[in-house]
């Protein structure tokens, strides 16, 4: 809220809501908060020697790229957002999802000191701030969180962050949990996943409200905008992919699950979807590890799975849990 | 008649499928003053999941006003689920508490504003559905 500075100061008061969006996201945020700690990952000390030393230099390298994303969006992206809010509490959801990104920031370092040697980690920092794809990714995302850049492209770029450039790094934990490896580390990251999707949620919400209020000129440059970053970081994504996968030969499953996130990010934003179905189809088990528990019995699919109904309950009010 | 009613909030994702589909489908309204569909015969409902990350909260509250109708209720088939796979264990959770209170199926879920395969899927779903039921969408 810009004009704070050069107007009155204003009080926020959430009993006067001008988009109920930014309550409900409130208390979805801060109901999910979570810190590291809850996580028992020294259970995964086990798991993790039984790695290959190349595959542990993979995860530690894949984690601190995606502290880098989060470090990034906790210290630039939705700190830069905030000045954009069109109501004090859309400015207080993202001073929220600010802290959760220091959070996530933070949590890649509980894994590591758990995990892993100084020396192996210190190496992939370094590798970090020398990998040419992942600075190139963090490049295009920062010239559009820079101060003068335009309101609405900011929130294109940090739904991709949110929504896609997170899942090259995603895929891994989950491929692990798949496997019976890491499942502790595995459970951290799904916190992570969850807390991201709220926010790609929200922010592609209130880039929608702000298109509303554009001419159709301007709504389609944003459009072709959008479509031109996610072609641009998409290529960028592929080569890293590569580059990190192709010893695992998992390179062709992780761009799967690429195109079906970068797909959901345009979703995030209203948009159609970018790659075609044949191109989004998912491994299985990264699809169950990403929502283990949430068991598959729908009647459409015909999949072969029986739909079970449940006990019939009567329907009061006070049933429903509210 | 419809044989669809569907829930959506200001984000419009399942609005947006719901429109892809090209079926007719009457919405339940955000804002608890609007008045409910009246759905005059069998019926499905499509339906996101708001839930927290203890899964509390997830069918929206119009949605529960809706089913708390006996007659509604009466008319409904099955429910379609939406929601994001990311919430884990809680995707498309309001489907299966629907599917609970009201003992009918859970017809299918998806994310977001669906795929062209999940279209595909709903619309053929439905095509059966309706045909075994005798309902003209």
């Amino acid at each position: 809220m810009r004009d704070m500075v050069t107007s009155v100061a204003k009080a926020i008061n959430w009993n006067r809501l001008e988009d109920e969006k930014d309550l409900e996201v409130w208390n979805r945020l801060t109901v999910n908060f979570w810190l590291p700690e809850k996580v028992p990952l020294s259970n995964d000390v086990p798991s993790w020697a039984t790695l290959r030393p190349e595959e542990r230099q993979l995860t530690i390298r894949v984690f601190t790229g995606l502290t880098l994303l989060d470090t990034l969006q906790n210290g630039v992206g939705a700190p830069a957002m905030m000045p954009d809010a069109i109501t004090p509490h859309e400015e207080a959801v993202l001073s929220n999802i600010a802290f959760m990104e220091a959070v996530h920031a933070r949590s890649y370092s509980s894994i590591f000191s758990t995990l892993c040697s100084t020396k192996e980690v210190d190496e992939a920092f370094r590798w970090s701030e020398e990998n040419p794809h992942l600075q190139h990714k963090a490049r295009l995302v920062l010239e559009e969180y820079r101060a003068d850049a335009d309101p609405m492209r900011r929130k294109i770029a940090s739904v991709f962050l949110e929504s896609f450039l997170f899942y090259s790094g995603f895929y891994l934990p989950m491929y692990w949990s798949s496997r019976a490896k890491l499942t502790n580390t595995a459970d951290l990251i799904r916190l992570i996943i969850r807390d991201e999707a709220v926010h790609g949620y929200y922010i592609g919400y209130k880039y929608q409200r702000g298109l509303e209020k554009l001419d159709e000129a301007k709504r389609a440059a944003l459009k072709d905008f959008a479509f031109s970053l996610i072609f641009d970081l998409y290529d960028i994504e592929a080569k890293y992919t590569a580059e990190l996968y192709d010893g695992i030969g998992l390179t062709e499953d992780v761009k799967a699950f690429l195109h079906y996130n970068a797909n959901k990010a345009l979703q995030n934003l209203g948009y159609e979807a970018l790659f075609p179905p044949a191109a989004c189809e998912v491994n299985p088990a990264i699809l169950a590890a990403l929502s283990p528990d949430s068991e598959n019995h729908d009647f459409f699919s015909g999949s072969g799975s029986s739909y079970v109904i449940g006990k019939a309950v009567a329907t009061e009010d006070e049933d429903w849990d509210f | 008649m419809a044989g669809l009613v569907y829930f959506s909030s200001a984000s419009g994702n399942t609005a947006r499928f719901v429109a892809a589909l090209g079926l007719a489908a009457d919405r339940i309204p955000i804002r608890p003053d609007e008045p409910m569909p009246r759905p005059a015969a069998d019926h499905v409902l499509i339906c996101p999941t708001y839930a927290d990350g203890m899964g509390r909260g997830a069918v929206p509250k119009q949605v529960i006003r809706y089913l708390n109708d006996p007659d509604r209720r009466a008319g409904l088939r099955g429910v379609i689920g939406a929601g994001n796979r990311n919430f884990g264990a809680t995707f498309a959770l309001a489907a299966r508490v629907i599917s609970e209170k009201c003992h009918v199926p859970v017809l299918y879920r998806f994310e977001l504003a669906g795929t062209e395969t999940d279209l595909a899927r709903v619309r053929s779903g439905l095509a059966k559905l309706m045909g075994l039921e005798c309902l003209t969408p």
